[in-house]
């Protein structure tokens, strides 16, 4: 039960071919079996999912329907904001904070009836990209334990990828949800910013931050996007605009789509293997009907650079309020209250967000401010301007989602700029603000590799209509870890 | 060596807003500590800022009473530091482009005016506020308690061109942005209870330089008195440095109002950078002609403008003219009273009289009291009638403030008609002739001033019910 | 490049040791020379993007909607006295 998907499961459940209670069970035993060896997560909360799931069977008792989510067990990034429920941000500064109120995508939940199985494990602060940088532990790829399920929802890819929920929500700043979604084998999708609130999710870098969905297949994906898209008045930065059944865009018809396979991309620093896949799913969707073409933007190279001084920065910002004077740890060191921030500060942060905290503080100082913030800024325009022109050409632009299958836990710990520099193909999304989505598309020495695909701001469905069409007729989807 | 003083300010006034800057809490003054706080305007993880339009708009309208450039796009920016009464170690404000730029305030200095120029008016959210234990301020404090109902509050900050040339001028100018911002209804503006403060730049150069001395920053001034006396002692300290050959250090002091001296606050931790960057959780403002224009309309008259109306069109005096204008609500009053009694010179002297003598005694201001525009031009046409004499309204109008009875309730109830029937009049006349032979016998003998003598006593018989001049008429008849 | 760590780390109010210091001040080093890539480009004519929706005149209207759960932001404070947040000695 807890191997199939939110749609297959909608179903059975409106069928009373299975019930909630049963299904939600079905995935706490899984959970309980493969958890100590995965370590998707940092909180279980069984008993609020099964009241979730008591409620949905009353529903279905009573004869009414269901909303597509009723009853599904859904796992959430501890970095949205539960109210009553631990959020901690896998970071030991806020290991015992309780939110006082619930983001606004988890209000939503609420009302729609999903099953919360828990809080899953990130990066500290969702500064990472592999979960190696988590204040608690790492989680373990389900396909091979001794390699990162990547980052930094790397808790999420990994629950959806072991069956210990049906699907879950991630956060992507940099390829935080698609990257950890490649290494998993699942699909991941950021949104267009702007088109998900943001009111709740506990901010890394905030012209960049956006939560999306973790499925396992496309149309689940379709499905959780619906369920969180939509403006937000306590969200200044979210759009205004209607939201379109993402559903309907779950067409098997490529036909006519100009596909655009990022030259940047599929070259130099990409593992072969994962450009010999991505160049088959390319041939693959020439083959339905799809018009593929090769495209330069040669302004990728510089797009880590930009985001590396633009992400902390607003980071460096973000993270201030975490002082212990409001919540969450306080230094018992310290006789007055510079030293009480400086020792709260240093016994909560890992080293990767101490690390972020000094490169985003040093960008915006006297001195330096423009030739590092206001450059990359600048630079971030001359990103977007390249992909504007790539749109003029193209519906959907193409490129693997990493530089490289999963790695070996521990392997990249030891040179921060090397991990910054596997993000090449995902940072330039955020940059520019664009929705992006990524599928299993081959497996190199059994590990997934991801397929991404870009689109123009708001242009989620012909994203999911060319990766639905593609999935339909291909069979990596259905791989399963074998755990 | 001749010195010139050169000041600026630094302005913060706390908008009258309902709720906060960025947040829905009530801004209500006094509740117990942190009741008036949410998620956002604490810090908490996650939360966002929403702007709120009033306050905006009163800034708007600020700006434009101070004659400014609205931007046609302004962005808030994040000013990063650490201190307890900021919840996210950030203050969200406005930096390279504000709210507003270059405009001026006239001031009336020496029987001229002096204009102040305006550098920019910019919109920020207030701090939140501490209690410090183990001493009365923060030197000495062993722990410090923090309230957050504060936090958040909208402020607009105002900074000034370095016009001023004395502490004097200083004080005049806070007392002219008071004025005006309260009577423009945008903020309550007492520096006593916070909802204005302010800071100061000064230095001095010698007399004909043009490049500015070393500048100090002072703070801590509480009122407007404060401000001269800091500003002076500041001035002193400058001149004293210079002329004994040393040079003034570029650093804040902090005014002590028992010692009535700047004290140099030389902290390490002083050397602020604020890492300004534009706020990314908030899109740029962006006003228009239409929303400027109808703020503009909004404003109504400045009080300036007032003054000079009154003095041209109904002919009152300068000193008539301040008074009137000196609180927007007295004002207000004036004018609806004008509207039903056009005799502007006998309204502004009964309300500059009679009826600013009871506010002040009773420890009141004309939005406190009971009196309808109605109810004292009632008054003030029934004097012209004849109904009751000018002495008798005095009565009638401290019992109408009291009691918010009508003048005519009130003449019935006590009686209070004036007498002008010549034989009720001529009654109590004979009967005070008989009563004072030896004045009316000075009278007839050539002291004419007597007369008023015997007015006076027929006024007293008739309880000053009597119309004083009828009554001089039927004495000077019956005396011949 | 010399990058002052003592002092970013000052504004930044982290406590770091000696050995995260030397470490840190290598490690942002190298970054920091990955970002003087962009130096490469000509930025003169080109704005800033500071965000990707091009919105503007967000507003709120001036209403007073009161948090009901403020006992628990309070409970959430480490150490706390009189309903207020506490705070060791702010001065030295």
């Amino acid at each position: 039960m807890n191997t199939k998907t939110a749609h297959e499961l909608h179903s059975l459940l409106a069928a009373k071919k299975v019930s909630s209670v049963e299904l939600t069970e079905s995935v706490f035993e899984r959970i309980e079996k493969v958890e100590d060896r995965v370590r998707a997560y940092v909180t279980l909360t069984k008993e609020k999912a099964l009241q979730a799931a008591r409620k949905a069977d009353e529903k279905v008792k009573k004869g009414e329907t269901l909303s597509p989510l009723e009853g599904i067990p859904i796992a959430l990034k501890d970095n949205l904001c539960t109210k009553g429920t631990l959020t901690t941000c896998s970071s030991k500064i806020l290991a015992n904070y309780i939110p006082p109120y619930n983001a606004t995508i988890i209000e939503k939940l609420q009302k729609i009836g999903a099953v919360p199985t828990g809080k899953t494990n990130l990066d500290e602060f969702a500064m990472g990209s592999s979960t190696e940088n988590s204040g608690f532990h790492p989680t373990h790829n389900p396909w091979d334990l001794n390699r990162v399920p990547g980052g930094s929802s790397g808790g999420s890819a990994a629950a959806v990828a072991a069956d210990e929920c049906i699907l879950a929500l991630g956060s992507d700043t940099g390829g935080s949800i698609r990257q950890p979604a490649a290494f998993c084998g699942v699909v991941g999708l950021k949104p267009t910013y702007g088109r998900v609130s943001r009111y709740g999710l506990v901010a890394f870098a905030s012209s960049l931050d956006q939560i999306g969905p973790l499925t396992k297949d496309v149309t689940d994906c379709a499905i959780l996007l619906n369920a969180i898209s939509g403006h937000d008045p306590k969200d200044s930065t979210s759009a205004d605009l209607p939201v379109p059944d993402h559903r309907k865009a779950l067409v098997n018809d490529a036909k006519r789509f100009r596909l655009g396979l990022i030259t940047e991309l599929t070259g130099k620093g990409i593992d072969e293997q994962v450009v010999k896949a991505v160049r088959e799913a390319a041939r693959k969707l020439e083959s339905l009907g799809a018009i593929v073409e090769e495209v330069s933007l040669p302004t990728f190279e510089y797009a880590v650079a930009a985001y590396y001084l633009i992400a902390p920065a607003e980071a460096s910002s973000n993270l201030a309020r975490y002082d212990g004077v409001k919540y969450g740890h306080r230094s018992q060191e310290g006789s007055d209250l510079i030293n009480m921030y400086y020792n709260t500060r240093r016994e909560g942060f890992g080293p990767e967000v101490k690390r972020r905290i000094m490169l985003g503080t040093y960008a915006l100082s006297a001195g330096y401010y423009d030739a590092y913030y206001l450059k990359a800024l600048k630079v971030r325009q001359l990103i977007k301007e390249d992909f504007d022109k790539a749109f003029q050409r193209f519906d959907v632009l193409l490129s693997p989602t990493a530089p490289s299958v999963s790695f070996k836990i521990g392997e990249k710990t030891a040179d921060p700029l090397s991990m910054y520099l596997s993000d090449i193909a995902t940072i330039p999304v955020n940059l520019a603000g664009l929705p992006a989505i990524s599928l299993p598309c081959g497996f190199a020495e059994d590990l997934p590799i991801g397929l991404q695909l870009i689109g123009e701001a708001f242009a989620e469905e012909k994203l999911l209509q060319v990766a639905y069409t593609y999935e339909q007729n291909t069979e990596w989807h259905k791989r399963k870890p074998g755990l | 060596m001749k010195y010139e003083t050169v000041i600026g300010l630094e302005i913060h006034a706390q908008l009258l807003t309902e709720s906060k800057m960025f947040c829905s809490c009530s801004t209500r003054f006094g509740a117990k500590p942190n009741t008036n706080i949410c998620p956002v305007c604490t810090g908490q993880p996650g939360v966002l800022p929403v702007v709120n339009k009033k306050a905006i708009e009163l800034a708007i309208k600020s700006a434009l009473a101070l004659n400014c450039r609205i931007e046609h796009r302004s962005v808030f920016a994040r000013k990063n530091y650490f201190y307890p009464d900021l919840p996210k170690n950030f203050q969200i404000s406005q930096f390279e482009l504000p709210l507003a730029t270059k405009g001026y305030l006239d001031l009336k200095l020496n029987g001229g005016k002096k204009r102040i120029g305006i550098t920019r008016v910019h919109l920020e959210e207030d701090a939140g506020k501490l209690v410090h234990k183990g001493a009365a301020r923060i030197m000495g404090a062993t722990e410090s308690l923090v309230d957050y109902n504060r936090t958040g509050t909208p402020l607009m900050e105002i900074v000034s061109e370095p016009d001023l040339r004395s502490p004097q001028e200083a004080k005049l100018f806070m007392e002219a942005l008071q004025h005006l911002l309260q009577f423009i209804g945008v903020c309550d503006a007492k520096m006593e209870e916070g909802s204005l403060r302010c800071d100061a730049n000064i230095s001095i150069r010698p007399a004909g330089q043009i490049k500015f001395g070393v500048k100090t920053e002072v703070k801590n001034m509480n009122s407007f008195k404060a401000v001269e006396k800091a500003l002076l002692a500041e001035e002193k300290r400058h001149r004293e440095v210079l002329t004994e050959g040393g040079t003034i250090l570029q650093e804040t002091r902090f005014f002590d109002d028992i010692t009535d001296t700047t004290t140099g606050m030389r902290s390490k931790e002083y050397s602020h950078d604020y890492r300004y960057f534009p706020e990314p959780d908030l899109v740029p403002v962006m006003p228009g002609q239409n929303w400027i224009e109808g703020i503009k309309k909004g404003i109504g008259e400045l009080p300036e403008h007032k003054s000079e109306r009154f003095k041209k069109d109904l002919e009152l005096s300068a000193a008539d003219a301040e008074f009137l204008i000196s609180s927007p609500a007295l004002a207000l009053f004036f004018e609806e009273c004008l509207k039903l009694y056009p005799k502007a010179k006998i309204l502004a002297n009964w309300i500059m009289g009679d009826l600013t003598a009871y506010l002040n005694a009773n420890n009141l201001t004309i939005e406190k009291v009971d009196l309808s525009p109605a109810a004292l031009t009632d008054m003030l046409k029934e004097i012209d009638k004849g109904t009751i004499s000018g002495k008798i309204a005095k009565t009638i109008l401290t019992e109408m403030l009291k009691t918010g009875k009508t003048v005519k309730d009130i003449i019935k109830e006590q009686g209070l008609t004036q007498i002008s029937d010549e034989g009720a009049l001529l009654k109590i006349a004979e009967e005070v002739i008989k009563n004072n032979p030896k004045q009316v016998e000075e009278y007839k003998a050539g002291k004419h001033t007597l007369i008023m003598f015997l007015v006076g006593q027929v006024m007293k018989l008739s309880k000053g019910r009597a119309q004083p001049e009828a009554v001089q008429k039927l004495l000077r008849e019956k005396l011949i | 490049m010399q990058i002052d760590v003592e002092h970013i780390a000052r504004l930044a109010r982290l406590g770091l040791t000696g050995e995260e210091k030397k470490l840190y001040g290598c490690q942002l080093a190298r970054i920091l020379e990955h970002a003087e890539t962009l130096q490469k480009l000509n930025t003169d004519q080109v704005p800033p993007l500071t965000h990707t929706l091009p919105l503007k005149n967000v507003l709120r209207e001036d209403k007073v909607i009161p948090f009901e759960n403020t006992a628990d932001i309070v409970n959430n404070a480490p150490v706390e006295e009189g309903q207020m947040f506490k705070v060791p000695k702010i001065l030295e």
